[in-house]
């Protein structure tokens, strides 16, 4: 065990003596990368990895860039930095544009397609041309409800956004501590593989048995190497994904730190603490990596040392004793007493070698010692100054880690404390809201119910203008009919009175007919019947006609009582007065004895005269004698005008005058009847005419 | 009036007549009596009595065909 530690010593400082450069740059490369002789190899692994993907990045960036369409495809594979990125130009100082433009684009576009749509807005800002050729013809200032949509839509979004980024972070956190525990997980087996390597190391050093026990060994030594190698290049890849996924959630983290949604905060602090203690954890388990790393490094070196020695021994033997065989664990057995004799004198000198050189050594033991302890001090420093760096930004992450929670926390309390004093400003200025309110509704209370007032009123007045209207039209309209009313009442009594005047005037006409009927019944000598009581009809229809009445009461009583006679009587009865008039024409008042009877008798038959002589218009003296008189008369009165006959009868003197008055007397009735009756009927006639109507 | 004239002249005939023929038998009836006059025959009586029965019926008669013309006068006493 003294002998091991020696071997550790001397190959630790061996190796910091020779190896001390080299060690540094491995050292370094070997915390962040995988362990060991793989270092490089990861190395190569990362380069390449970052390689391919920067070159896929980009590729896809530059094809995005010269295809728009392309551009949707990436964009769902990597939302979170284009979400990022669309959150920070989101949160820009201009949100109202980005809306204005967004609605411009679409009305109202839905919540769901607003992170691709804004991803595609943010990403192809290059061809902003052809989205604003298409849309941005309309921009323009929205009301209050789309803008509180518009704000509801971008708290939407922002917990959408939240809510990805959580699930994000949620699904990175959980890659990344999968791919730490799995590289822990990996350093473990690393760390095992290599103590198991460094245990079998030294167990196939310090075994000095058998050759198939060592041949074994070596064998089980090699399967734990290649074992350690193969852990080794596990837990180097799954540190470097580890890594990797780190770093991806740390840009995630970076990422929601930037997006500033405060609710994402405590998430991201515990993503943030997750991430610290992953790589914590992960940088523990590389360091035990690392030293038992370096640990087996020593222990190889030492077993490389041990097996170089035992080579330089082997040699030595060979040389002495060139028959042995090379594995000299068979040697056991065939050793003959030189053998060993040369063996043990050999191993004398050897000894005594050792001895020299450890006199040396012990000479130079100090300043090595002190060389090495410098080295050590330095590398120590070194390592401390690593170590230090490391716990510092451990702890300066702690620190910042804390100090965010405890901004967190603050900031939730301030948050609270800004709420409370917000909501007591929001009640406030409900409270000076709702007296406003509770004023300017009265105010427009008053208001309306003036203009309501007013309204009425107006309606009012016109309705009562407009029913008065109606009523005065009703009036007038009623005032209308009613005279029409009263016109047709007045025409139909006019009417009536006028029918009656028509009946009065056919019943007048009637009775004047009836009476003038009554004038022709006169049979031939005898009167006519007694014409009271057609007169008697006649004052009867015409009892309020004065005229009438007068004319009726104007007929003679003779006509009346006795009736008159009709024309052709007298006309009969004419002839005889004629003949008599002739016989007696000589007698008047002087001459009147019989003798003058004779001689006028004796003058009637011996004198001759026309029977019809025609009147002259205008009477002399000498016409006015008997004869002609006579003469005159009888034509006429075969002329039927009886009145002349009258009148020339009527100068008749003497005794034809007294022989012919009775027919005088005749005719004179008749000729005043007729006269009566014919001003009655005319007078009939003309009120007949007068009142009668045509059907 | 024509017929009063006609029945004048019919009364006048029938009463000279009468009057002719009744005084004329009267006359010679008292002459008869009386023997007047030897008035020889009674007829002469009776154209005597006749013949004043006639003019007594005649101047009847005119009497009776004046009578219109007749103007019968009244004194009036201025009291």
């Amino acid at each position: 065990m003294d002998v091991k530690r020696i071997c550790f010593t001397s190959l630790s400082l061996q190796k910091c003596l020779c190896g001390n450069g080299a060690a540094q740059p491995m050292q370094s490369c070997r915390r962040y990368t995988s362990a060991g002789d793989s270092g490089s190899v990861a190395g190569k692994i990362v380069a390449a990895s970052l390689l391919t993907v920067g070159g896929g990045v980009g590729g896809t960036i530059l094809y995005a860039k010269w295809d728009p369409k392309f551009r949707a495809k990436p964009v769902k594979v990597e939302p979170l930095q284009i979400s990022s990125v669309s959150e920070a130009s989101k949160d820009s100082k201009q949100p109202q544009q980005m809306k204005e433009k967004k609605v411009a684009k679409e009305e109202k576009p839905p919540v769901q397609q607003e992170a691709p749509p804004l991803p595609q807005t943010i990403e192809a800002e290059e061809c902003k041309e052809c989205e604003h050729e298409a849309h941005a013809h309309v921009v323009k200032e929205r009301p209050e409800e789309v803008v509180s949509a518009r704000l509801a839509a971008q708290d939407r979004a922002e917990h959408d956004l939240l809510s990805s980024l959580s699930a994000k972070l949620d699904d990175t956190l959980g890659s990344s501590a999968k791919l730490t525990l799995q590289a822990i997980g990996a350093q473990e087996a690393a760390l095992s593989a290599i103590a198991n390597h460094t245990s079998k190391l030294k167990e196939a050093m310090d075994a000095e048995g058998p050759s198939d026990k060592t041949s074994a060994q070596w064998r089980s030594l090699e399967d734990a190497l290649n074992e350690r190698s193969r852990a080794a290049d596990e837990a180097g890849a799954a540190l470097l994904k580890a890594k990797e996924e780190l770093e991806k959630l740390r840009k995630v983290i970076n990422a929601a730190k930037d997006s500033k949604i405060d609710a994402a905060r405590p998430q991201i602090l515990a993503a943030e603490e997750n991430l610290h203690s992953m790589v914590v954890d992960l940088d523990r388990a590389v360091g035990k990596v690392q030293t038992a790393q370096m640990e087996a490094k020593i222990v190889s070196q030492y077993s490389e040392l041990v097996n170089e020695a035992k080579a330089q021994f082997q040699k030595e033997l060979d040389s002495i004793t060139p028959e042995i065989q090379a594995n000299w664990k068979g040697l056991t057995g065939k050793l003959s007493p030189d053998d060993l004799n040369s063996l043990i004198a050999h191993a004398h000198r050897r000894i005594d070698q050792l001895n020299r050189e450890l006199a040396e050594q012990r000479v130079r033991e100090q300043i090595h010692i002190e060389a090495a302890l410098d080295q050590q001090r330095l590398e120590n420093q070194k390592t401390l100054d690593k170590a230090v760096g490391t716990a510092i930004s451990h702890s300066r992450e702690q620190m910042r880690l804390e100090q965010e929670k405890k901004i967190e926390d603050v900031r939730e309390v301030m948050e609270a404390e800004m709420r409370t004093q917000l909501r007591r400003q929001a009640a406030a200025h409900t409270d000076h809201l709702r007296d406003v309110l509770k004023v300017q509704e009265q105010e427009l209370r008053a208001e309306a119910q003036e203009v309501l007032s007013s309204k009425l009123m107006e309606q009012e007045t016109n309705y009562r203008r407009v029913t008065q209207d109606q009523l005065d039209a009703f009036t007038l309209d009623m005032n209308a009919a009613y005279a029409r009313l009263k016109g047709i009442e007045e025409a139909i009594d006019s009417h009536v009175v006028a029918e009656e005047e028509a009946r009065k005037a056919h019943q007048l006409w009637l009775s004047v007919e009836a009476l003038t009927y009554s004038l022709k019944t006169a049979v031939a000598d005898s009167p006519t019947e007694p014409l009271e009581t057609a007169a008697k009809a006649v004052r009867e229809s015409c009892a309020d006609n004065e005229f009438a009445v007068a004319l009726a009461s104007a007929l003679p009583e003779e006509s009346l009582s006795r009736g008159i006679y009709s024309e052709a009587s007298l006309r009969a009865r004419f002839y005889q007065i004629r003949g008599l008039v002739r016989r007696v024409a000589m007698i008047n008042e002087t001459r009147n004895s019989l003798y003058q009877y004779f001689l006028s008798y004796l003058q009637s038959v011996l004198l001759f005269e026309p029977e019809q002589l025609a009147p002259p218009t205008k009477l002399k003296p000498e016409d006015l004698d008997t004869f002609k008189l006579l003469s005159y008369a009888t034509y006429s009165i075969e002329r039927g005008d009886l009145e002349l006959a009258a009148k020339f009868i009527n100068q008749l003197t003497g005794e034809p005058r007294r022989v012919a008055q009775d027919w005088l007397k005749e005719a004179r009735l008749t000729l005043e009847t007729r006269q009566v009756v014919n001003l009655l009927s005319a007078y009939a006639n003309a009120v007949g005419l007068g009142t009668t109507q045509a059907p | 009036m024509a017929e009063e004239h006609g029945r004048k002249w019919d009364r006048c005939l029938a009463d000279s007549a009468r009057t002719g023929f009744g005084v004329g038998v009267v006359f010679s009836r008292v002459s008869f009596h009386t023997r007047i006059a030897s008035l020889c025959r009674p007829n002469v009586a009776r154209c005597v009595g006749s013949g004043m029965g006639l003019g007594m019926g005649y101047s009847n008669c005119q009497h009776d065909f004046r009578s219109p013309y007749l103007l019968h006068g009244h004194m009036v006493k201025d009291q």
